[in-house]
């Protein structure tokens, strides 16, 4: 198959199967394409608006929130939500509303970043034992065995025993652990990639390994660690949600979700709203980049679905 | 198949050791000084003279290398060493607390296998129905929501609401606890029992139960447009026999290896349930450990946790090459 071959067939593929003769000639870009299916996918589309209200309130939280996040008004205790106190008051006094709104920057904060080092890392090993195959290879897996053999909380939560808790060590934490099925993934992708004859083309024509694997392989390796990527943004909120549930992720009085639903606990019978909605925020944050990662995978890859 | 069960057993070896050395490491080599958190931690100003009796005691003064094969040492024995905090060996702790962790992983996997596998069957036969969409819905909402909040909500609607309303006296679950330790043939709760065990297993089961039936909706979907559906319809086999002998069977092949892949996500589920209810497991007193900082405690309850992971993995692993002969032969193409 020679390099037009494949762009033709590439190209067939993500072609709608319902269009006219006449629009066969005009070429669309890729990203038209994705976005096109994508949009058609309620769901995502749903998630997609909620991410962009999550990142909104998290870049203007000082001015959307009516109070600090250590105010406490005098002996409003526990209260329930009232025209003061949107989301109510919490074991001291603080208001929920200014917490809930301040905890999307420190979910969005860990999210993106553990995940960012989780990527960064992942590509690197991912794309060196994929492409150099042989004792590398070995060595690489068998490290990613080693660390999918400590089950990852327990891991998370004994590395915060140590390191101390903070909201940079949970990050640390979560982007030190979250790389092994990115560098799986991104493995796989280049074991298959560096097969074909325009990397043989491009090392005949005596490029280095390193312009290679990066210039050439990784665009094409790209698809599933973008979806991966979106999807284990919503993971690690969740897993810095359990962290802070446990104690060991960032301490008071940085408003971390998880902590706020671990203040509820003690509460339930008399003011159980201290737990539902920063859980709510939890929930519907996740699931949110689940809806994206899933649309983006369908409309990267409509032979998926 | 049997050098393929030896190959893969020798695997295990290095990968517990490098995992648990490296915990280890973690604890002893890094900063933050273990005998200061044996005296009461870096906050309070301590005795010099006291820092030196506990590394004595412990032997943490010893050159890294010599605690390290000592420790080794001693694991190899089943040591797991003794409580900074209470001075009860690991094993005693780890005596009181599996049991119980069994006991509650037992039920979550009863209901995960029986809910998740039926529902996932079913979604797939009446693809595209109300109850089918409520099933997509329902699974991805479960595997999002937190299993603490998850908990907690279940514990304000069937333990708090009853209460409050004063609900017949069997209706009023509780939030924690275990209760009294009345078990039947170790695993079937007795009289009270239930009562506590019914919402934590529920929570636990929830995250894996919502994978095991998308995963099972997924390889059935596939399975009923396979050529041999065709053909068994047409031998004139009832309807029933055709999706549970031929389709049922085929769709679970996939399907097992995600249970042991689950049971890594399972034992962070556990470790959650177990803290939300209460319920004196493994899970539990890690997370009490880790507040304690008790480092004996959670490296011996870890190890036995990374054991226990290992283990399910491998026979998963060989379950799957027993029913799949293209793995097992080693032609199953990269993994």
């Amino acid at each position: 198959m020679t390099l037009t071959d494949q762009a033709t067939a590439g190209g067939a593929a993500v072609a709608p199967e319902s269009t006219d003769i006449a629009d066969l000639g005009t070429a669309r870009p890729l990203r038209a394409d994705v976005w096109r299916r994508f949009r058609r996918n309620r769901l995502a589309i749903v998630g997609l608006g909620f991410v962009v209200l999550l990142i909104l309130v998290a870049l203007f939280a000082p001015w959307i929130a009516p109070y600090s996040i250590t105010d406490r008004a005098s002996g409003q205790f526990r209260q329930p939500p009232s025209a003061d106190h949107w989301f109510g008051t919490d074991n001291i006094g603080r208001d929920m509303f200014s917490r809930v709104v301040h905890g999307a920057r420190v979910s969005l904060r860990i999210g993106i970043s553990a995940t960012v080092i989780s990527l960064v890392i992942g590509l690197a090993l991912g794309a060196m034992s994929g492409f150099f195959g042989g004792t590398t290879d070995t060595l690489l897996m068998r490290l990613t065995d080693v660390f999918l053999a400590i089950p990852y909380i327990i891991l998370a939560v004994a590395i915060a025993s140590v390191v101390g808790r903070s909201e940079n060590s949970v990050i640390l934490i979560l982007g030190l652990t979250g790389w092994l099925f990115i560098a799986r993934i991104v493995r796989a992708s280049f074991l298959s990639l560096k097969r074909l004859e325009y990397v043989e083309a491009a090392t005949a024509l005596g490029f280095s390994r390193t312009r290679i694997m990066f210039r050439h392989i990784l665009p094409n390796a790209l698809q599933p660690i973008i979806v991966y990527g979106t999807i284990a943004i919503g993971s690690v909120i969740l897993a810095e949600a359990a962290l802070s549930f446990v104690g060991v992720g960032p301490q008071e009085p940085t408003p971390a979700w998880g902590a706020m639903v671990a203040q509820g606990r003690g509460s339930l019978s008399n003011a159980p709203h201290i737990l539902f909605f920063p859980g709510a925020a939890i929930f519907l944050t996740v699931l949110a980049f689940v809806f994206v990662g899933d649309g983006l995978r369908d409309a990267l890859d409509p032979k998926l679905k | 198949m049997t050098s393929f069960i030896i190959r893969r057993l020798l695997l295990i070896v290095p990968t517990v050791f490098v995992a648990l050395s490296f915990l280890f490491l973690i604890f002893f080599a890094l900063p933050g000084d273990p005998a200061n958190l044996i005296a009461g931690g870096a906050e309070r100003n301590i005795d010099p003279g006291v820092i030196e009796r506990i590394n004595e005691r412990y032997g943490l003064d010893e050159p890294m290398t010599t605690q390290f094969v000592k420790y080794w040492q001693r694991t190899l024995q089943w040591d797991l060493g003794d409580s900074f905090l209470t001075r009860r060996s690991v094993n005693e702790t780890l005596g009181q607390r599996a049991p119980n962790s069994i006991r509650l992983a037992f039920w979550a996997i009863v209901i995960e296998i029986v809910v998740g596998i039926s529902v996932g069957m079913v979604s797939a036969i009446r693809r595209y129905s109300i109850g089918d969409r409520f099933t997509t819905i329902v699974t991805a909402a479960a595997s999002a929501i937190p299993v603490f909040v998850l908990g907690l909500v279940l514990q304000w609607m069937f333990a708090v609401q009853p209460n409050k309303h004063d609900w017949p006296e069997w209706a009023r679950l509780r939030t924690s606890g275990i209760g009294p330790d009345s078990w039947a043939f170790f695993v079937i709760p007795t009289g009270e029992q239930w009562r506590y065990l019914i919402l934590p297993a529920i929570t636990l089961a929830s995250v894996t139960t919502a994978l095991l039936a998308r995963m099972t909706r997924g390889s059935m979907l596939e399975v009923l447009r396979a050529d041999y559906m065709r053909t068994a319809r047409s031998k004139g086999l009832r309807e029933r026999d055709v999706v549970m002998r031929h389709g049922l069977r085929n769709a679970l092949l996939p399907v097992v290896t995600l249970i042991g892949l689950d049971f890594g996500t399972a034992i962070g589920a556990a470790v959650l349930t177990e803290t939300t209810f209460s319920w004196p497991g493994i899970g539990s007193q890690i997370v009490d450990s880790v507040t304690a900082r008790d480092l004996p405690v959670i490296l011996g309850l870890t190890l036995v946790v990374v054991l226990a992971y290992t283990v399910v993995n491998l026979i998963v692993d060989i379950s799957y090459a027993w029913v799949d002969p293209r793995i097992r032969l080693g032609k199953g193409g990269q993994s």
